[in-house]
């Protein structure tokens, strides 16, 4: 595994742990769909099963359904956030988002659904050197402080 | 970054104001550093597009906050909703869906905002005015609003407007600041014939340039040799915020903040500066199609909502045809417009001529079209935009002369000429 000279690398396990900024904090773990396009949930993610459905986006015919999601940021339409609220309610959004920046489409549909639904997806940002080492397939675990843990599952767990 | 609230925003997070307008405030409370921002600014205005029904959830979230009693503080319009009260069942649209983005049109209404279900709430009475702080959502509605009128919104995404409309308050960030209102990159017109600037069709295929290269940076726009009409810059919007994120843009010597280049730059440099021509026009107009085909079930009107002038355009048009019996034509507008329409007898001229009207919605908000319309014309770059991934329709990007042509032929006609090099153009 690469190794990333911000986060501390337990060489044992392969193990990376890195800081990102919250910007909905909340605990979650599971395994990685990552793309470094950016994603419009209006017309790009399927609601009722938590497909990505943008035929021209690298992760169409994806499951992100409780995975954790990482991407850039959102693109395109403001109904993004009614999209992802509206997954949350059937209960098939992503377990977690992991952005480069701070979205705010991201983050208020993460809030509506604490406020509506009392089950926000934990948002975290990272800088773009963190971002860049994960890889789908690896498994994170993200703690509430906004550090994020990454590793293979086979190896851990 | 420490969050500065004046006592009126601690009174209605404390609830003072009643529980809605503290679930309002605490969601906004909640954005605010993700904002980038400290503290609230008035606003005087709101668009609502939230109104957009996307499933359960967007009308739970209507109805929580309409049984929690909320009103909104300041004068607030309502975008599209997700089903023409009237007309729904002329088309394909599912009942359960019909019914249920009715509960979320009238759970918004109760909240005391105007009935005006538009995407082209600029072309209402409601219109904002120069400098206004406003909280509208709608990307084409925003885009107008921050460059044609030059008042002032964020991108706000569906959820977050009623909030602002509800509280009156909206994050003292982005484009309601003067210093983030500077253009960052400059698109200057080369050889773009006076001619094709002042045709309707050059504003939605330069919109779409607009879009494509900006991204998320604010635009400005040199070399114009003509003074567009609303109607074009209406058609300008909505095009660079579908195909990028548009949320304002400067065109030097008509928009309200660019009376020169240097100040629509704000004595900034600007990161970039590109040309654009006859080729690159060509080349977008192009991109707004997606078939060769001749086959025409659909011309589709009114993206943004189709305005009283359009119609008076469109109607001598019309005059003495019929469509062809195999392709429908659509016309999507607001009831206010269709009101007005009606009494001019426009309405009985676009009957005569086999036409039909939808109102409060569009084919991209309402499930309406049935399953057989495989292929589309219109003349909206959005309409373009969208159909094919949303709809999973093919479509073709033309003029409104083409549209009409086509679907008198039953099949698609365009006229390229308009898109030749001109002779002797500056």
């Amino acid at each position: 595994m690469a190794r990333c000279e911000r986060c501390d690398v337990n060489e044992e396990n392969s193990r990376m742990v890195m800081q990102g900024r919250v910007v909905v904090a909340g605990e979650a773990g599971g395994s990685v769909l990552k793309s470094d396009e950016p994603l419009s949930f209006w017309g790009g993610y399927d609601q009722k099963s938590g497909e990505i459905i943008d035929r021209r986006h690298p992760l169409s015919g994806q499951i992100a359904a409780d995975k954790i999601l990482v991407i850039p940021f959102t693109r395109g339409s403001s109904t993004t956030t009614a999209v992802l609220l509206e997954s949350v309610r059937v209960g098939v959004a992503p377990a977690a988002i992991v952005t480069t920046g701070a979205d705010h489409f991201l983050a208020l549909a993460s809030i509506v659904a604490d406020e509506m639904y009392g089950k926000p997806i934990p948002i975290v940002a990272l800088d773009r050197g963190d971002f860049d080492q994960i890889k789908s397939g690896m498994h994170l675990r993200l703690g509430t402080d906004g550090a994020i843990e990454c590793g293979f599952l086979s190896q851990n767990e | 970054m420490q969050q500065k609230l004046t006592d009126f925003d601690q009174a209605l997070l404390n609830g003072e104001f009643g529980p809605a307008a503290q679930m309002a405030m605490h969601i906004l409370v909640r954005m605010l550093p993700i904002f980038g921002a400290e503290r609230f600014l008035d606003i005087e205005g709101a668009h609502i597009d939230s109104t957009v029904y996307q499933g359960i959830a967007t009308m739970e979230y209507a109805e929580k906050l309409a049984s929690l009693g909320a009103k909104v503080r300041v004068p607030s319009t309502l975008n599209v909703s997700g089903v023409d009260e009237h007309g729904w069942r002329e088309w394909a649209v599912p009942p359960e869906h019909a019914q249920n983005a009715y509960r979320q049109m009238v759970a918004y209404q109760s909240m005391g905002c105007i009935p005006t279900w538009t995407c082209a709430p600029y072309q209402t009475e409601h219109r904002p005015t120069f400098g206004q702080q406003i909280a509208w959502g709608e990307s084409n509605a925003i885009s107008f609003a921050n460059s044609v009128i030059g008042a002032r919104t964020l991108r706000y995404p569906d959820l977050l407007d009623i909030c602002a409309a509800i509280a009156g308050r909206a994050p003292a960030a982005g484009l309601h600041l003067t210093e983030n209102r500077a253009g960052e990159i400059v698109l200057h017109l080369q050889n773009i014939s006076t001619s094709l600037q002042e045709n309707d069709a050059f504003y939605p295929v330069l919109g779409h340039i607009l879009g494509k290269i900006a991204g998320e940076r604010i635009p400005v726009i040199d070399g114009m040799s003509v003074q567009p009409n609303d109607d074009q810059l209406k058609a300008l919007c909505a095009a660079a915020a579908s195909s990028g994120a548009v949320a304002m843009f400067h065109m030097v010597g008509i928009t309200p903040e660019a009376p020169t280049l240097t100040d629509a730059l704000q004595q900034h440099k600007p990161l970039l500066i590109q040309k654009v021509t006859m080729d690159d026009v060509r080349s977008a107009r192009n991109e707004l199609s997606t078939t060769d085909d001749d086959k025409l079930d659909l011309v589709v009107l009114g993206s943004p909502h189709f305005s009283l002038a359009e119609f008076q355009k469109l109607m001598p048009l019309l005059s003495g045809c019929h469509r062809h019996e195999k392709t429908k034509f659509l016309v999507t507008t607001s009831r206010g417009v269709a009101m007005l329409a009606k009494k001019m007898h426009m309405l009985e001229k676009l009957q005569d001529f086999g036409g039909q009207l939808t109102v409060d919605t569009c084919i991209l908000t309402s499930p309406m079209l049935p399953g057989e319309i495989k292929t589309l014309m219109t003349n909206s770059a959005k309409f373009a935009y969208y159909a094919p991934g949303l709809l999973g329709t093919q479509v073709v990007y033309g003029s409104l002369e083409d549209c009409v042509n086509s679907a008198v032929a039953g099949r698609m006609v365009r006229d390229d000429s308009l898109w030749q090099d001109a002779k002797g153009a500056m």
